[in-house]
């Protein structure tokens, strides 16, 4: 038994053969030509009939993921035609007398050296394609047709890395799962398995002479690992858990794109709370109508020094562009408090969870919320984004929020950068603002209950505290009304109110939510199908 | 020579699919037209080069129009930029 860590891309469960996938570049042999031009001619024989494939691919990612996921295929068919491309290997033939294959291979060596040394995440990721299209024409030039992918047993796949149209290009139905040595989150590669709902690891440190096709092996999405020839034990684990996955599936399949309605005709939205980017394709899986809060404190957590605007605008742009116009409502900053940064260095607190944390950091150092919010704004012209505020008490508190967000928007005027202007909301997390919850329904667009803080807060009670188990309701009759008072006024000033922590996605409550007119549930990606019934059977 | 400066505003700056695009239009023309940008200098009807200026958003580029089309090359490069970068 062999086990790796990886990094999950899309969370599932998958046991069944390996099928390695070699890189090609390694089998290209340099060879003498006596005719150069007869070697030019099997170049641009090859580049047509490449063209045609790639036409053929983009048709098909076309129809499996969606046009915006589609147009790299577009892309590699004009880098094929690239004049600086074509005369680099015709070049390499005429002056080096060899063969077309090898001179395709240094040539797209040398353009996805240059792709890679740029300082820009975005032009880096771009080498892969030139070695994909590279690949390619060596393919057709050595007769080895498109590796064909479309007729092998249900595997799951390992490789170094997956070009996009090795990816694409598999039949859905028999990848169990991807396990790569490298690839990026960014990576088109990890955009594809994770539409295609397809558990995948990347990033594992893998020898590829010690994996053999025909192997077995365990991914766990969940927990990031892979396992090769695993034993009985863990085989049966694996499977228990993967029956328990189709049987919920099964179950809960019927459910999907069903409405989010009781049977006297309430409607309620159904939104997924989400951690990082690699959520959005598991949210969506799962029918959710948006994201109800998309924490961005990953962007911040386990690492050296502050992320870029450039890295958070991606990552908002990602999410919203895969939601594709659904609600993608971004919470700014959430830190301090049990989640702790060490370039951020807040010192320690006595009382952190009543400490310097949340918007009180974003406020008090307004350089780091503005970065933010920079690069949420830039990324409001990619989708349906709303920005959420957490850890509100007071009506100064938002005025001075927003006082921020103007001069953001005057300096993005200013430099001619565009965006849209996106609804604006509230945490209500804190009794303060449950409180005055009048006052601030007529300043924001929405409101999200944060029932973890709020609750704590209300009962006084540490969570962390297992002493307190024996006081602690969650169901407090304080914690009700307290929902009841924020809901009903926000409706009186025409706004809508949701709940986003745990609460939301208790099923004992669900009938009470929708009575008191809760407009919005968001809830883990995998708690959506069951309140979605919930809902129903009321 | 006709030429023209452009900051550009697209977030992603001049990203594969935009470049894509402006290499299509280019070739339209006889022309040669060059994108100048700190220095580096690219063909606008070649792809990987004008991919590898690496223009950002906010980052300003020239752009010089040389030929005989080169008014109905000017007007349509710079339309080109102002709708799509």
């Amino acid at each position: 038994m062999m086990q790796f860590d990886g990094k999950s891309v899309y969370k599932g469960i998958a046991l069944g053969p390996v099928l390695v996938l070699k890189n090609h570049d390694t089998q290209v042999r340099r060879k003498k030509t006596e005719d150069a031009e007869a070697e030019i001619k099997k170049v641009e024989a090859a580049g047509q009939e490449a063209r045609k494939q790639l036409q053929k691919l983009y048709d098909k990612a076309l129809r499996e993921v969606g046009e915006s996921n589609a147009a790299i295929f577009e892309v590699h068919q004009m880098m094929l035609e690239d004049e600086d491309y074509l005369e680099s290997i015709h070049n390499m033939i005429r002056t080096g007398m060899v063969n077309a294959s090898y001179a395709v291979a240094v040539t797209g060596d040398n353009f996805a050296e240059m792709f890679a040394g740029m300082d820009d995440d975005y032009m880096k990721a771009r080498a892969a394609d030139v070695r994909d299209i590279s690949n390619r024409l060596i393919r057709i030039l050595e007769g080895e047709g498109d590796a064909d992918l479309s007729s092998m047993a249900p595997s799951v796949i390992v490789a170094d890395d997956l070009s996009p149209s090795e990816t694409v290009q598999m039949d859905k139905e028999k990848i169990l799962g991807f396990v790569t040595v490298h690839g990026s989150t960014n990576s088109h590669t990890t955009i594809l398995a994770r539409m295609m709902n397809i558990p995948a690891l990347i990033g594992v440190p893998l020898d590829l002479e010690e994996i053999h096709t025909g192997m077995t092996a365990a991914v766990d999405g969940f927990a990031g690992t892979v396992t090769f020839e695993p034993d009985g034990e863990l085989c049966a684990q694996i499977r228990s858990r993967m029956d328990e996955e189709l049987e919920k599936r099964r179950l809960l399949e019927g459910l999907k794109g069903k409405e989010n309605v009781t049977s006297d005709g309430r409607h309620i939205e159904l939104y997924a709370n989400i951690g990082n980017v690699g959520d959005v394709g598991y949210a969506l899986e799962n029918d959710a109508g948006g994201i109800g809060l998309f924490r961005s404190e990953f962007l911040y957590l386990g690492r050296e020094d502050f992320p870029t605007e450039e890295e958070q605008f991606q990552a908002y742009r990602q999410v919203a562009q895969t939601m594709a116009g659904k609600k993608v409502i971004i919470r700014t900053l959430d830190i301090g408090a049990d989640k702790q940064v060490d370039y951020f260095q807040l010192g320690k607190e006595e009382n952190p969870a009543m400490g310097y944390r949340a918007i009180r950091i974003c406020l008090s150092q307004p350089d780091i919320f503005k970065t933010q919010l920079r690069a949420l704004l830039r990324a409001t012209m990619y989708g349906n984004i709303a920005v959420m505020y957490p850890m509100i008490t007071s009506v100064e508190e938002v005025n001075r929020i927003f006082a921020i967000v103007k001069e953001v928007q005057e300096e993005l005027d200013e430099i001619g950068i565009p965006y849209r202007q996106p609804d604006q909301g509230i945490m209500i997390e804190t009794p303060a603002a449950v409180m005055i919850s009048d006052e601030l329904a007529q300043l924001v667009d929405f409101f999200s209950i944060g029932t973890n803080d709020l609750t704590q807060y209300t009962l006084a009670i540490d969570r962390q505290n297992a002493r307190l188990d024996e006081f602690y309701d969650p169901h407090h009759k304080a914690i009700l009304r307290m929902i009841k008072m924020v809901a009903d006024n926000a409706h009186k000033y025409g706004k809508w109110a949701g709940i986003c922590g745990e609460l939301g996605a208790d099923l004992e409550l669900t009938g009470e939510f929708v009575r008191m007119g809760i407009d919005e549930l968001s809830v883990a990606p995998s708690m959506i199908l069951r309140v979605r019934k919930a809902v129903r059977e009321l | 020579m006709k030429k023209f400066s452009y900051t550009v505003t697209d977030a992603v700056g001049i990203h594969a699919r935009p470049a894509g695009l402006l290499v299509k239009e280019a070739k339209k023309y006889a022309s040669k037209i060059v994108i100048c940008k700190d220095g580096r200098t690219a063909e606008a009807g070649k792809l990987m080069a004008v991919m590898g200026l690496g223009v950002k958003c906010g980052q300003a580029v020239e752009v010089e129009i040389t030929g005989e089309d080169e008014d109905a090359a000017y007007e349509a490069v710079r339309a080109f930029f102002e709708k799509n970068l």
